[in-house]
């Protein structure tokens, strides 16, 4: 009698087998997001060693610690992992957790298609690394693709790129895509279908609308770069002579092809970090976000304006004058909407109550070392300035000044400011502090100097360099600026490990801010809000807290 | 007070069906990827060192067009019918939909065939026959999707499935069925009109 009339009252703690069916089985929009952060960040680690062995190679002069042949392989093997296994799944990875939560919503709109973009991902990111085992195919003469992270034609065809590395490069780098391109139809349909009553698109949060033209950009940047890479392969595997410059096939065709893509995809790259900044800025300014509509468009701009400056990482291949005119000038222009982005973040600070806290320092020194390469990159935008830096270390310390400087920080800010949600304890703000310093200092050790560098005429993609020509201080910098920067991630690992057991419970809104993900408990519940909320204003937690004087009486 | 504003609300609040922002996002990422083929088409006209050449070899499929494009408006019918539920007529449009997209598909296997066979035309005989195959070959292999999918439903509805309680996925279908005719339309234009 008491066996079957006793309900089980305590849950029986899941096993590991369980635990893992579960990750492996689930359509979480949350486990997902945290899935792809968590591959993302086991890859950033991968490429970052990469990067690391390549500063260790360059340190000195006439170094032979690593061989040509591997020197070739880390560097392409770290920037198609920086870019398609780190940048893109973090980006998915964010916007899955966050958007469903922003929005009121249970889940994502697609949550089986989300699964699946998720598995695609890792398996791709997989495939590539396999590279290094399988990339010798049947002719054993081969490892990891060596062709630089942009494979320009023709050293991607079959004379030149023996084994299979390249084709482990071209499936691999699909598979990853087509998980980022379903992420970007599921974030699409989930903003315009799945919003709760009440949130118009002018009270949604500008992180979603970030998001949003981050997602459509995706959609109609990433298809070209698939489709070039299906010609490569067609090349390689069955004959073709699309690339074939024997045969009167074009090397030049697939520099437009790939920057089609490439140049939207560091705007996609770069989007998440405006749209966690925009995010972070106000709640730690105590303000709300300075001329939102303004911001909305300038996003919408930059996303418009990207689609048409691709040929600027083209200027030194001989293009007529007209389309340097064009490229040049459509290049300086996005700086126009992208400074609008800059002043309204100043704006939202001016005035404000400012908060030092972790989030807030990433978010500051974002707004620096964006600007400087945002600066750069005018500069390199004026094509006779182009050709002289053309394949330099300048154009080197350009872009990672946006991407680490930008995206790395921008993310940094994401993570110390989204973790409390999402693992419900506080990261350590002390150590947090540490790792920002640290961090910030390694960083601009690193990359700053590349810029002169770049002036004294060191080409990127050297494995090593003679003595004498004044290269050997900055270059030694840099390598002391990665160690800096490498125990800055030690720094910031040791956080997430003791702040998930050891720390401080954050409670639903630790920090005080205005967005929906901080109604719901922290983390939050599988179903995320038990009553859908209603929404009248932009900042629909201000108007809970502050009944007698609400947003909404003003928007 | 709040309440009462809240409820009017919730009364009012419409957003777009998902199905269709996912649907029509698809399709605009299949678009992307199909005009970088056109655009290599274009950009490689008249670029082969080596022959045949389009105008020697190249026989416009009349025949074949008429048939895609036309179940495009059967596929309608067939939607039509299962509007106003009558089932019947819904499996016949919606097999002379599935007849004539594969009229198409083997009328191209049978150019390839003779291109192939005849002319000895391959991927890998110069640049038009790599952008021919590839982007032809990337049409066909979407018709090939769409056909399985029509498929799928026919014989679902064959074998006694209510298929009009899924009028929004059939509607779905529908559209990317229509997109790759649509794609045909500007893939007929460049290879068999400009590029001859």
């Amino acid at each position: 009698m008491s066996a079957i009339g006793t309900p089980v009252q305590k849950a029986r703690p899941f096993s590991l087998s369980d635990q893992l069916y579960l990750w492996a089985a689930t359509t979480d929009h949350k486990r997902l997001g945290l899935m792809y952060v968590t591959c993302s960040l086991i890859f950033f680690l991968l490429a970052g060693a990469q990067a690391f062995m390549m500063r260790l190679q360059l340190a000195v002069p006439n170094n032979h610690l690593i061989s040509p042949g591997l020197y070739n392989r880390l560097f392409t093997m770290h920037g198609t992992t920086m870019v398609f296994l780190v940048g893109m799944p973090m980006l998915a990875g964010f916007a899955n957790y966050l958007i469903p939560l922003m929005l009121g919503a249970r889940d994502m709109a697609f949550p089986r298609l989300n699964a699946f973009g998720f598995w695609a991902f890792l398996f791709g990111g997989l495939l590539l690394y396999y590279s290094y085992i399988g990339g010798g195919g049947l002719s054993g003469a081969g490892s990891a693709p060596d062709v630089g992270w942009f494979a320009y034609s023709p050293l991607t065809e079959k004379t030149f790129s023996r084994g299979s590395g390249t084709d482990y490069w071209i499936v691999g780098i699909m598979l990853a895509g087509l998980g980022s391109l379903t992420s970007a139809i599921n974030i699409i349909a989930t903003t315009i279908s799945l919003r709760c009553p009440g949130m118009t698109l002018s009270h949604m949060p500008l992180f979603v609308w970030l998001m949003l033209v981050d997602s459509w950009l995706i959609l109609i940047a990433l298809p070209p770069l698939n489709a070039a890479q299906i010609m490569l392969l067609i090349d390689r595997q069955l004959g073709g002579r699309f690339f074939d410059t024997q045969a009167g096939g074009s090397a030049l065709l697939w520099q437009h092809f790939f920057w089609i893509f490439g140049h939207p995809e560091v705007y996609i790259l770069i989007f998440p970090a405006f749209a966690t900044v925009s995010e972070v800025v106000p709640v730690f300014s105590r303000k709300p976000i300075f001329g939102r509509q303004a911001m909305v468009v300038a996003a919408i701009a930059i996303g418009f304006i990207s689609t048409s400056v691709w040929a600027h990482h083209m200027f030194a291949v001989g293009m007529t004058s007209y389309s340097n005119a064009f490229f040049a000038a459509a290049s300086m222009l996005i700086a126009v909407p992208t400074g609008i982005k800059i002043f309204n973040w100043l704006a939202t600070m001016y005035g404000g109550k400012l908060r030092f806290d972790p989030p807030m320092l990433f978010c500051c020194a974002f707004l620096f070392q964006f600007l400087v390469a945002g600066l750069t990159g005018i500069m390199l935008a004026v094509a006779p300035f182009d050709w002289q830096l053309h394949d330099s270390y300048f154009v080197i310390g350009h872009f990672h000044f946006t991407l680490v400087g930008g995206f790395v920080f921008g993310m940094f800010a994401g993570i110390y400011y989204w973790f409390p949600k999402v693992t419900g304890k506080m990261l350590d703000n002390r150590l947090g502090k540490i790792h920002f310093w640290v961090f910030c200092l390694g960083f601009n050790l690193t990359f700053l100097p590349m810029h002169f560098l770049g002036f004294l005429g060191m080409p990127r993609r050297v494995y090593t360099y003679a003595g004498g020509r004044g290269w050997e201080l900055p270059n030694m910098l840099e390598t002391i600026g990665a160690a800096i920067q490498a125990v800055a991630i030690l720094c910031f690992a040791w956080n997430v490990i003791r702040s998930i057991k050891h720390g401080k419970a954050a409670g639903d809104d630790p920090w005080d801010a205005w967005t929906l993900e901080w109604a719901c408990p922290s983390p939050p519940p599988e179903y995320n809000f038990e009553v859908i909320p209603v929404v009248r204003s932009s900042r629909p937690l201000w108007d809970l807290k502050h009944p007698q004087d609400p947003d909404w009486q003003y928007e | 007070m709040a309440g009462t504003a809240d409820a009017l609300i919730v009364q009012d609040w419409r957003t777009p069906d998902r199905g269709i922002a996912g649907v029509l996002s698809f399709i605009v990422a299949e678009a992307a990827l199909f005009s970088i083929f056109v655009v290599g088409y274009l950009f490689y006209l008249g670029k082969s060192l080596n022959g045949p050449y389009p105008d020697q070899v190249l026989k416009t499929p009349v025949l074949a067009t008429i048939c895609l494009l036309s179940s495009s408006g059967t596929i309608l019918f067939a939607e039509r019918a299962l509007h106003r539920a009558s089932i019947g007529v819904f499996r016949l449009w919606w097999a002379v939909t599935i007849a004539l997209g594969a009229f198409f598909l083997i009328e191209t296997g049978r150019e390839w065939y003779e291109l192939i066979y005849h002319d000895h035309l391959t991927v890998a005989t110069n640049v038009f026959g790599s952008t021919f195959y590839g982007l032809v070959g990337l049409h066909a292999s979407h018709v090939t999707v769409g056909l399985f999918f029509l498929l799928i439903v026919l014989i679902a509805s064959l074998r006694g499935f209510p298929v009009d309680t899924q009028r929004r996925r059939i509607t779905f279908l529908s559209w990317y069925w229509h997109f790759v005719d649509t794609v045909w339309v500007v893939v007929f234009l460049v290879v068999y009109v400009i590029g001859k």
